[in-house]
């Protein structure tokens, strides 16, 4: 393949079966002796089953439970708190307690409104608040880390300090609305069971089906189809629909397929932990920060899950982008009866940021500063420790970033035309905000190392085509194309020579799951390196196959009992600047330009990328003022997609984006993980536009207008 | 008995008169194209065109639609103004996950049958009925204006 700059721009590999709607995904498919499962889940929030009733069924019709599990009634993730079926406790409405089987859907669904269950139902915890006040009560804390200065020194600062300040900021909901709800097949075969569906981690699901069904490596095979965007949303929670149809396929001997519809979708799939965020921080005469405790505080749900590694990056991330002297931080993640909270493009790190920035912006206008400006004292620059004595070892691009988009933005003029504007207009006011953000990219720590190991491998066949052979999925970030471009650019192969077949988990090894921004970058790099070993050895005309493994780069350990060290491998990094008018009659937030600089090492593919900026930064914007999601007593509010609202072609703007080359020695031709960073800045930023323009600070996200009708009432009341 | 005409074709279904459009599409006819985003007309991504007007496919009885005229994206594949709208998306880089592409390119070409040059406002409002979480829309905007340019005089003729 012929690029001067590997940034260039192809055509995507998967766009012609795409753009005609005939690439089939999970729900198209059709196979031979197939029934559907739908599952009759808890309508209470927490309490004991004392009887289950199954109504009688008709010919052809089963019912499959916990009884049918060959092996332990978990579904495998990290901890074994979260059941295939539930068979004894009920923890949140909506958990799967038994499956039925059969041919017609419409049938499944009378079947399911006869089972009757009696319960013993006791006091649930519904709310983060209230499960704060109870954690210390056994299994409220589900996990809990703590780092950073000692507070007797803290104690000691704050004591001579001039001033401290306390806030607490509350982050919502946020659903994944991945446009292709949840959906899982099991194809029963005598010898084998094989799983196909919409999914970012097929390892996840195979190990989670080999636990379950207490079978073999050979038994269980999984094959990833065509995934309609994920998020975060299909990283751990396809195992448990994996399960329930492969424990159903082997109990009743047919293929069984299990697809949601959206309204189940929305409520009973994971979704962005809601947090508290509680920052305390001693400041001298001028409003210099002197230290700063912060406490985050992460709803769980009913099960663990992945939250205890959420929490590390939500952690890894309370101080921002910023070198704040004697940093303190610890965090929870509490249990509720509740849906269980997980995975969400950012994990942690949107909640983190939109706190952090929301503080510092508040304290700098104690300190009569511009944001901005007060921002960039704390900024940390090459060489600085981060909050766990690691090391921010790669050069810092965010001074020129930043001094880019406020030449781009003539952001100081801007400041004072919409003071003019909002001085002469009664109902809107203009306010431009700005956020500061990174990502740590890959997994935490030595998790690579210890946990993922990946390997990858290369195939060459006999007329010299090369297919990559790597268990990550494509759900629409565009790895199909980049990574294919990768391996073709380095071979000096025509990049239709080069093919990435859906991976099935019989013909490719784990390189890992489709996650934590590190397909480019880990995986990204290992086909590199496969690609120039294959290059070394390429014959013509045969079979030829190469094997790389992930090898550690040793910086400072990453120890996750003291959290210290190298939290991450390497960081990308943002800077936004949103423009918005508020209508202070009704509350709705306009968005007016967005402007975004990142820095990601070396861009793959300048298209990607940008649908990656677009894209991302869409959700971004959105988690900080549109999006809402509410639970009440256990019960999630939002059954639709209307109901929960996110962007449509109205609500967004075109977007000015550019971004900056500086290249990471680790990454296939310097790339660094992008699809998260994107995310991150969306909310803060659109915050500080809102309370540029209102005047007016506010503790939580979304800013829907509801809060901003509420807060202007406020304030009258207090002027008035 | 239903009768209808899919994408140029006669075609009768047994399907009761309550049944989705939708499904008669997918189960029935094998046309996979159109897509189920959310059941409840919210999303677009089963749009189709009834009598040439963008429709939910998943709003539709079936019993409603006799004698009408129904064409899915397997119904323009193979026209000149898909060529054009397959070429647009593909420019732009209007396509992530693909889920939604379907119903956007069906109510792009709805849009371009009625206005051929329309604004960037015009072709946000054209296409708000289609969800998209992917994108953020804009490339998807870029592909319809580039469809816009590209086909110039396309568009009119129905």
């Amino acid at each position: 393949m012929n690029l001067k700059d590997i940034s260039t721009s192809v055509p995507k590999k998967d766009h012609k079966g795409k753009v005609s709607g005939q690439l089939a995904y999970i729900s198209d498919l059709k196979v031979e002796n197939m029934v559907f499962g739908v599952l009759y889940r808890s309508p209470i929030a927490y309490g004991k089953i004392k009887s289950i009733q199954v109504p009688d069924l008709p010919l052809g019709y089963e019912v499959v439970g916990a009884e049918d599990i060959p092996g332990p009634n978990y579904v495998k993730i990290i901890k074994e708190d979260q059941p295939i079926f539930a068979n004894e406790w009920v923890n949140y409405i909506g958990e799967p307690i038994l499956m039925l089987v059969g041919k017609d859907l419409d049938i499944l669904y009378g079947l399911l409104e006869k089972v009757k269950i009696e319960w013993e139902e006791y006091q649930a915890i519904f709310t983060l608040e209230e499960a704060i006040k109870q954690k210390a009560a056994p299994g409220v804390t589900m996990a809990n880390y703590e780092f950073g200065e000692s507070l007797e020194i803290i104690s000691a600062i704050e004591q001579g300090a001039h001033q401290i300040i306390e806030e607490e900021y509350d982050t919502g909901y946020q659903e994944h609305v991945y446009l292709e709800p949840q959906g899982m097949l099991a194809i029963y075969k005598d010898d084998e069971i094989v799983v196909q569906g919409s999914m970012q981690c097929l390892y996840y699901i195979k190990n989670a089906l080999i636990t379950a069904l207490d079978c073999g490596d050979d038994d269980v095979r999984v094959v990833q189809s065509p995934t309609g965007g994920g998020f975060g949303g299909k990283e751990e929670f396809p195992s448990m629909m994996a399960c329930h149809v492969a424990v159903a396929a082997k109990a009743v001997k047919k293929s069984v397929m299990l697809v949601f519809d959206r309204s189940e979708d929305m409520v009973v799939t994971t979704k962005r932990h809601p947090a508290k965020l509680k920052y305390r921080t001693a400041l001298d005469k001028e409003g210099n920060i002197l230290s700063m405790c912060v406490e985050v505080y992460l709803d769980g749900g009913a099960n663990v899950g992945l939250s205890s590694v959420v929490l590390q990056r939500a952690l890894l991330n309370s101080a921002g982008v910023y070198k704040i002297p004697h940093f303190h931080a610890k965090g929870y993640v509490l249990k509720t009866h509740t849906v269980p909270n997980g995975a969400f493009r950012g994990f942690g790190a949107p909640q983190s940021f939109a706190g952090i920035e929301s503080h510092i912006g508040h304290l700098s206008k104690r300190a009569n500063i511009d944001p901005l400006e007060y921002k960039r004292k704390y900024l940390v620059k090459q060489g600085d420790p981060t909050i766990t004595k690691g090391n921010f070892r790669d050069p810092i691009l965010m001074e020129e970033m930043i001094e880019d988009l406020l030449n781009t933005t003539d952001y100081k003029k801007k400041k004072v035309e919409f003071q003019t504007f909002n001085h002469h207009n009664q109902r809107y006011k203009k306010g431009i905000g700005t956020s500061l953000f990174l990502h740590g990219c890959g997994f935490t720590g030595s998790g690579e190392r210890d946990h993922i190991k990946a390997t990858v491998k290369l195939f060459k066949s006999k007329d010299d085509l090369v297919s990559l052979k790597i268990s990550n999925s494509d759900m629409g970030q565009g790895i199909y194309t980049t990574l294919s471009k990768i391996v073709a650019k380095e071979l000096d192969l025509p990049y239709e020579k080069v093919s990435y077949p859906y991976p099935d988990t019989k013909e490719v090894p784990d390189s890992g799951p489709t996650v934590a921004s590190r397909t480019t970058m880990i995986v990204g790099k290992l086909l590199e390196r496969a690609a120039k070993k294959l290059k070394a050895q390429w014959q013509n005309g045969v079979e030829q196959e190469v094997t790389e493994n992930y090898v550690h780069r040793e910086m400072i350990p990453w120890n996750e009992l003291t959290f210290t060290g190298d939290a991450y491998p390497a960081y990308s990094w943002g800077v936004n600047f949103v423009e918005v008018e508020v209508d202070t009659l009704t509350g709705n937030v306009k968005l007016e330009n967005v402007y975004a600089n990142y820095e990601v090492g070396k861009v793959i593919d300048d298209r990607v990328m940008k649908g990656q900026i677009d894209g991302g930064l869409a959700q971004g914007l959105a988690y900080g003022y549109l999006e809402k999601m509410t639970s009440k007593e256990g019960r999630i509010q939002q059954k639709s997609i209307t109901d929960y609202g996110p962007p449509t072609s109205m609500d967004v703007v075109s977007i000015q984006s550019k971004v900056f080359d500086n290249p990471y020695a680790d990454g296939p031709y310097g790339a660094k993980g992008a699809g998260e960073l994107t995310l991150i800045g969306g909310a803060p930023a659109v915050q500080a536009a809102i309370e540029d323009a209102l005047q007016t600070p506010f503790q939580q996200i979304p800013i829907t207008p509801e809060v901003i009708i509420e807060s202007l009432w406020l304030r009258e009341g207090e002027e008035g | 008995m239903i009768t209808f005409t899919l994408n140029g074709r006669k075609v009768e279904t047994d399907a009761p008169p309550s049944a989705r459009l939708l499904d008669v599409i997918r189960d029935e006819y094998l046309l996979i194209g159109t897509k189920e985003g959310c059941g409840e007309g919210e999303c677009g991504a089963c749009s189709i065109f009834v009598n040439n007007l963008l429709q939910n496919s998943c709003l539709i009885p079936i019993g409603s639609i006799e004698g009408a005229e129904i064409v899915t994206i397997e119904g323009i594949m193979e026209s000149d103004q898909f060529k054009i709208l397959d070429e647009s998306y593909s420019e732009a880089g209007g396509v992530q996950c693909g889920y939604c592409i379907p119903g956007m390119v069906m109510a792009s070409a709805a849009l371009l049958a009625q206005n051929p040059h329309p604004s960037e406002a015009e072709i946000r409002e054209g296409i708000s009925g289609n969800l998209c979480r992917c994108t953020g829309y804009n490339m998807i905007v870029d592909a319809i204006n580039l469809a816009a340019k590209k086909g110039d005089g396309l568009w009119q003729k129905k």
